[in-house]
């Protein structure tokens, strides 16, 4: 198995969810996140002074699917996510030993 | 304030609609300052919220507590060397009758007294707003006692008060340009150099955390500063009462704009906050002035105002003093450009037939007569101010800990915090963390490592 995490502009989450169901994902965490990445903050005046603001508002959205789902989940999320903008964020896998549903105690892919 | 102009065989009587407009005109003086303490309250960040709004809020009770025991004898009892007032029916409000008429006017003693306590209240709330974050309530009130008792109450008796000498020099200061915000902002000058810069200034981003707070804060201003600024007449027998109003309206609305056209240009948007501030300088300019001008002066005053306030609040950046929420670059500098455009733009046909520069004979006379005004009460409370804060600094403390600076002086002075995030929104963590502490008897999460909290073991919410 593994866990997909995605870090995109918020604005995306519609499409996102909507790409993952069509591809037949039936659930999916999000949690609001804040970062930069080569896009830096942005700038904000008050009476005049400046603030640089490092961090900006992103949503992490996570995915557990099958080993062969992988790639094309990935790519999916990031075809949904895409604006061809700097800041368009990022997305990535990593292996996950198990899982159980908590409900049933049902293991591994059976519990996705 | 006006001039007591009374013929004997013509004593005044008492005016209802005078007393009932001046009754009302009270409360809304009175209102401002809780207005205040949510414009200053907004700008702060959400650890000090708290204190900022406490700051204010003390003021209303221990100044109206002081003002009826010696202040308003000080202030506006019987001159003594065009420095002090004193007449002992004052003291305690004793000696004073319920249909006992303010000499010269058509209101009751008791109504004058409680308009001028809402101005004593609110001058030195307004300075609270350069010492964000970073002052032990405690020394706040001690100050706040000690800088009434030594600088507001003999300052309003210079420049209101029947002998004082700014008053007798003939300075106009309609409602209170000099004895309310050049006061204020120079006291909160003289404090900030004694107590220094909050940890982090000019490193740390310091935003507002509540914009809508300033704006709300900045409406309640604009609407009972009517009151403040109209009812310094004492009554409209003459017109010069409803000019004050109208002029308070044009100057708000022009400083408001000249403010938002200055940050337009140099920083590329119109800011809310820009918006409130604008605001806020031309009513302290138009404070002073707009019993002098005519409405046309009046935009006059609230556009030069406006910029020039707009420019003013950058100073501290570059001269190094953390006047935190711009007081002096707002209150005192709005208030030299009202008290000082009167010397250029008084008519002659408002309060008084003292014309400026721009009118009459083009004479220089009011505007050094203003400057003799704006000179003496900004030094004077510069410097005393300063005094009062090293004397306190050294005695009882004026700062909070670092430590406790930067965990949040709310929870430090006041055991409190402004806003309960838990429950605003996914809620259900907030909650199930401090209802697992609390099962386990400890306190509430929040509240650990926290020394002065640690006394309240309740828990708040079962």
């Amino acid at each position: 198995m593994k866990l997909i995490t995605a870090v995109v502009k918020p604005y995306r989450l519609d499409e996102i969810k909507e790409a993952l169901q069509s591809f037949g994902v039936h659930g999916l965490t999000v949690t609001e996140a804040s970062g930069y990445g080569r896009q830096r903050g942005h700038t904000e005046v008050y009476r005049g002074a400046e603030y640089t603001v490092d961090l900006v508002p992103k949503i992490r959205i996570e995915v557990l699917t099958e080993d062969d789902d992988a790639e094309e989940l990935i790519e999916t999320i990031a075809k949904a996510a895409r604006t061809g903008k700097i800041g368009d964020g990022k997305v990535w896998s990593v292996p996950v030993e198990t899982a159980v549903r908590v409900r049933t105690g049902e293991r591994g892919p059976d519990a996705l | 304030m006006a001039p007591a102009i009374m013929l004997a065989a013509d004593a005044p009587k008492l005016s209802s609609a005078n007393t009932g407009f001046m009754l009302i005109a009270s409360a809304l003086v009175l209102l401002m300052t809780p207005g205040l303490a949510f414009f200053y309250g907004g700008m702060v960040r959400v650890k000090s919220t708290l204190n900022m709004l406490m700051m204010s809020f003390i003021s209303m009770g221990i100044v109206t507590i002081l003002w009826v025991l010696y202040g308003f004898s000080m202030s506006f009892g019987t001159d003594h060397g065009s420095l002090i007032g004193w007449t002992s029916d004052f003291v305690g409000w004793t000696g004073i009758g319920k249909m006992d008429l303010w000499p010269g006017y058509t209101i009751p003693v008791f109504v004058f007294a409680v308009f001028q306590m809402m101005f004593a209240i609110i001058t030195p709330a307004l300075i609270s707003g350069a010492l964000a974050d970073r002052v032990k309530f405690s020394a706040w009130a001690v100050f706040l006692v000690l800088w009434v008792t030594i600088v507001y109450f003999p300052v309003a008796h210079w420049v209101w008060g029947t002998g004082g000498w700014a008053y007798e020099l003939g300075v106009i200061d309609f409602a209170g340009g000099t004895a309310v915000h050049i006061n204020a902002g120079a006291a909160a000058l003289g404090v900030i150099l004694v107590i220094g810069k909050r940890v982090g200034f000019k490193k740390d981003p310091m935003r507002p955390h509540s914009l809508p707070l300033v704006m709300l804060g900045a409406g309640l201003l604009w609407f009972g500063w009517f009151g403040f600024n109209a009812g310094s007449w004492l009554g409209n027998d003459d017109g010069v009462g409803p000019l004050m109003f109208v002029n308070t309206q044009i100057a708000t609305a022009a400083a408001m704009l000249a403010w938002l056209g200055y940050e337009k240009i140099r920083h590329g948007a119109c800011t809310t906050l820009g918006a409130a501030s604008g605001a806020v300088a031309g009513l302290v300019a138009i404070t002073p002035s707009g019993g002098a001008v005519t409405p046309l002066g009046a935009i006059a005053v609230g556009a030069i105002a406006g910029v020039a306030c707009a420019a003013a609040v950058g100073l501290k950046f570059r001269l190094g003093y953390d006047d935190s929420l711009d007081v002096v670059g707002v209150h005192m500098v709005g208030g030299i450009i009202g008290s000082l455009l009167i010397g250029f733009f008084a008519s002659g046909k408002g309060q008084s037939t003292a014309t400026g520069v721009f009118y009459g004979d083009h004479s220089f006379t009011q505007l050094w007569k203003q400057c003799a005004g704006v000179g003496g009460v900004l030094a004077y409370s510069l410097i005393v101010s300063a005094v009062l804060a090293f004397l306190l600094d050294k005695t009882i403390g004026m700062r909070v800990t670092q430590d406790e600076e930067i965990s949040g002086i709310d929870r430090a002075e006041h055991a409190e915090s402004a806003y309960d995030y838990s429950g605003a929104g996914g809620g259900v963590l907030g909650s199930a963390l401090s209802a697992a502490a609390g099962a386990a008897g400890g306190k509430p999460s929040e509240n650990q490592g926290d020394k002065k909290s640690g006394k309240q073991t309740k828990k708040v919410d079962a």
